[in-house]
């Protein structure tokens, strides 16, 4: 097939190329679909709600959220950074496992671990029994640790399952960074935490401002783990107008105004950074950062160090479901349904996968192709979906696919006279589409950062030697970045097993996931049954991440 | 030619789940805000004695707006929820229509029916008082919330939740908005902690010393109390006791659980059998044995773990009323901060 393409006229090679270009505006205006329906439903005009709002809801919900995303935001950025420089720079015991098992908190979804946490650190659990027995206390009404359900306590449990989206990043910044320039600065007799300071970091922001921001995409999706907590967020005053006060149209404007934030922040920080160039080239030029050997006692700290966010963010909470799940297991067995809860998640999950995978390249290949403003534009209208809460997502989806089946359904009524049944909302093709808009963003940005590594020349070279630009892609640019991509794909596959507010609101009839199943358990307040599900959710987005972790070792070693 | 093998997988795995959800025989579509494990006995037991298959869809919220999405074209026959303002959300969305049915009408009291039969009660839930075991207290009045003396004992549920905007609003139609303000924000002043979580922490905050009493529905002393939560909320169930609180001179808050008749029910006569099965004797006694929920049929008596909490007196204020102040409510609890 190559070799026949390969022999076609330049005209044709550009036609080909602009297949991109065409897939990746089809792409963008796929994903603005559901943004379009909900300004629709905006522009309905809301029942007197802004003054309210002004008043009593505003003010409070954008200083909790900036508090909320500021607080996320230093812990992500600093545990993050400073785990993926301890076991980037320095030798102790232990390393190599701590390198896969800080990734381990990936794979716990936000509102699995405020449920956990809420146990474990309750009066009555086992931390807060273990201090009274310590301190000969009887009962709780005599000592008590602060409650977990406050601000602090919920910057505390999102940064702790957040932070490897920075450690990921940031790592793999500091591996491929070229050892000269941290030899040059020795030699200048920078310090070894001065080269961490003064060369390593700056080197690794663009890194950390990719991983931070996407953290707090995560810390805005969330509705979970902050409504349980008892912070008001923007994202949950949206919900809180939408459900509570039934009026969808001032939820949308909410839901609008939250999305129109954080475009101008990324902007914002998009314009703040375009002065500089990190050199594409420097990579693996010199191999990587020699690691620094230390004394056993000091590497025993390093370990430690490595080991709390990992135990916070992952160990903990998962033992505790894992006793619950047994606990559950013993009288009243597996839930209902268990293995086609499961065939569902995964199923759904990969389809979903591949299609992010597709769509997220052809937007970031179109824009190397046909650099200039309109590829830049469909780049940016393609990703805008992981800036938006999944439940603003949901909806706007919702109004959309449900407008688009209805018609469909009347017009085969009406032509053939058979009905279609609802195309989209009907087979689950929704909940793809919702994974999709959402996830966009990471495999985009993944193609993206491949790309921006492979110097023009290579396209160059390869066009002049007759190959199409789809060829191109596969033969060239595909081998290259496939590292990257995969793991990219592992990502939004985890993303989507927790998935939770797109997947409740436009899943077909009979069709249960994990994460739904779970939803239900926990609303009624029957915990224990939803451990199962929750270390069912653990357990496969476990897989994908330690064979991610395997991919970045594979690839640095 | 990888791309193509792509779609194909896709359009698999896509038909999979849609002749999974396929129409076969007698068959009824209900979605539903409930918990799957809640109704599912129900349902097990109705299609053992009508052998109609029930297929459902498990919502959190967004019911409404689903339903009027999927328009002519919507499979839903039932449209099940909990709370009084949702069901009056449905029908004021244009997506139910009148259920012509006499047994229903002989089975429900009108005040738990809508007034032009477009949804009907299955079941109800009092808003009660759990109280710590020490605390003397045999009767409550939902005003003394704002009493002082209860300084920081206080826990609760958000105040936007459904179950207490509708509390708060029975207690706007008994004072109107002053009053209500002054009240919630005395109860805002006496909380323990946040008003976050679920009811049911209510009691296991009583035990772990957090506070002194709680507000929660009634079916969860049930559920925590018959060890089918596990050892643990036995635990919790066993530390509390539980008064009926009224207001003063009326009686106590009961929010209901109902459905609605979908507008474009495509098996509409199915549909309305699965509703007057839900109110039969024997669904009824379900409702009172494995949710622990107050019966709507007269006749059917409650499990005897909520029968214990004594004679429930339900408040005077018609549902209708009620759900008309919910806005108000739900204004009222950002307006004094209720969950700061």
């Amino acid at each position: 097939m190559t070799l026949a393409l390969s022999t076609q006229t330049t005209g044709r090679k550009r036609a080909a190329g602009s297949r991109w270009l065409k897939l990746a505006a089809l792409t963008a205006a796929l994903v603005c679909l559901p943004f379009l329906a909900l300004l629709f439903e905006a522009v309905q005009g809301s029942q007197g709600l802004w003054s309210h709002l002004a008043a009593s809801v505003l003010p409070k919900a954008f200083l909790d959220t900036a508090i909320l995303l500021a607080g996320v935001g230093i812990l992500v950025a600093s545990m993050g950074t400073g785990a993926a420089w301890l076991v980037t720079a320095y030798e102790f015991p232990g390393r190599r496992t701590m390198e896969w098992a800080l990734l381990l908190p990936l794979a716990v979804p936000t509102y699995i671990v405020a449920y956990a946490y809420l146990d474990i650190l309750h009066p009555i659990g086992p931390v807060q029994g273990a201090v009274r027995w310590l301190l000969g206390y009887s009962s709780p009404r005599e000592f008590r640790l602060p409650d977990i359900r406050s601000m602090t306590g919920c910057i505390l449990l999102l940064g702790f399952v957040l932070y490897p989206y920075v450690y990921i990043a940031t790592r793999a910044m500091f591996l491929t960074q070229p050892a000269s320039l941290i030899e040059v600065s020795r030699t200048l007799g920078v310090s070894r935490n001065g080269v961490f300071r003064r060369v390593a970091l700056p080197l690794a922001r663009p890194a950390i401002v990719v991983g931070v921001s996407l953290a707090l995409m995560e810390t805005l999706n969330d509705i979970g783990a902050s409504e349980f907590l008892g912070v008001r967020t923007l994202t949950v005053s949206i919900y809180t107008t939408w459900v509570t006060r039934s009026d969808l149209p001032g939820a949308s404007q909410l839901a609008l105004a939250l999305l129109a934030v954080v475009v101008a922040i990324v902007a914002a920080e998009q314009y703040a950074r375009r002065k500089q160039r990190f050199a594409a080239n420097a990579q693996r030029a010199g191999g990587s950062i020699e690691r620094q050997r230390v004394s056993v006692p000091k590497g025993l700290l390093l370990l430690a160090l490595c080991l709390l966010p990992v135990f916070v963010g992952f160990i903990a909470p998962a033992t505790h479901l894992a006793v619950e799940a047994y606990t559950r297991l013993g009288y009243a067995g597996l839930p209902v349904r268990f293995l086609a809860n499961i065939s569902n998640t995964v199923i759904f999950s990969a389809a979903a996968t591949i299609i992010t995978l597709l769509l997220g390249s052809a937007a970031a290949y179109a824009a190397r192709l046909h650099p200039g403003a309109p590829s830049a534009w469909f780049y940016r209208l393609a990703t805008i979906g992981y800036a938006a809460p999944g439940t603003v997502v949901a909806i706007g989806l919702l109004i959309a696919l449900g407008a688009f089946d209805r018609t469909a359904d009347q017009l085969a009524s009406s032509w053939f006279g058979f009905s279609t049944g609802l195309l989209f909302l009907g087979s689950g093709a929704a909940l793809l589409y919702a994974y999709s808009t959402r996830f966009l963003a990471i495999s985009a940005g993944a193609m993206a950062a491949g790309l921006s590594r492979i110097p023009q020349s290579l396209d160059d070279v390869s066009r002049m030697l007759g190959e199409t630009a789809s060829g191109t892609l596969r033969r060239v640019h595909l081998p290259l970045s496939k590292t990257a991509l995969a793991a990219s794909g592992l990502l939004v596959f985890v993303d989507c097993i927790k998935e939770l507010p797109a997947t409740l609101l436009l899943r077909p009839l009979n069709v249960e996931t994990l994460a739904t199943h779970l939803y239900g358990e926990a609303a009624r307040g029957t915990y224990e049954e939803a451990s199962i599900s929750a270390l069912m959710i653990i357990l496969i987005a476990l897989l994908p991440v330690i064979w991610l972790a395997r991919v970045g070792r594979g690839e640095h070693r | 030619m990888r791309n193509a093998m792509l779609t194909k997988t896709l359009f698999t795995a896509v038909s999979f789940v849609s002749v999974a959800s396929m129409a076969s025989a007698a068959e009824v579509s209900i979605y539903t805000t409930r918990e799957p494990g809640l109704i599912q006995p129900l349902l097990d037991s109705f299609k053992a004695s009508t052998g109609i298959t029930v297929n459902t869809v498990f919502l959190k919220d967004g019911l409404a707006e689903r339903v009027a999405s999927e328009g002519e074209s919507s499979p839903a026959d039932i449209l099940m929820t909990v709370d009084a303002g949702n069901l009056v959300d449905l029908v004021e969305k244009g997506v139910t229509q009148p259920i012509e049915s006499d047994a229903l009408k002989g089975a429900v009291p009108e005040q738990l029916r809508d007034a032009n039969g477009h949804w009907v009660a299955l079941s109800m839930r009092a808003r009660v008082l759990y109280a710590a075991k020490d605390v003397d207290l045999t009767a409550f009045n939902y005003e003394d919330l704002s009493d002082p003396k209860w300084k920081g004992k206080i826990c609760i549920r958000s105040g936007q939740h459904p179950y207490n905007t509708a509390l708060f609003a029975d207690h706007l139609a008994h004072y109107g908005a002053e009053e209500t303000e002054k009240w919630l924000s005395g109860v805002k002043d006496n909380l323990a902690r946040k008003a976050a979580g679920g009811d049911r922490e209510g009691a296991k905050d009583i035990l772990g010393g957090v506070c002194d009493i709680a507000i929660a529905n009634s079916y969860y002393v049930g559920l925590m109390r018959s060890g089918k939560g596990g050892d643990e909320q036995k635990q919790w169930g066993d530390a509390i006791k539980v008064v009926l609180p009224t207001f003063k001179d009326d009686g106590t808050h009961v929010n209901i659980s109902g459905a609605a008749l979908a507008k474009n029910a495509p098996n509409k006569a199915e549909a309305v059998q699965l509703l007057e099965y839900l109110v039969s004797e024997d669904a009824q006694k379900i409702y009172a044995e494995a949710n622990y929920e107050y019966p709507v049929r007269a006749g059917v008596a409650a499990d005897p773990i909520i029968a214990e909490f004594g004679e429930l007196k339900i408040d005077s204020k018609p549902l209708a009323e009620i759900v008309s102040h919910r806005k108000a409510a739900s204004e009222l609890v950002d307006k004094v901060g209720f969950d700061n």
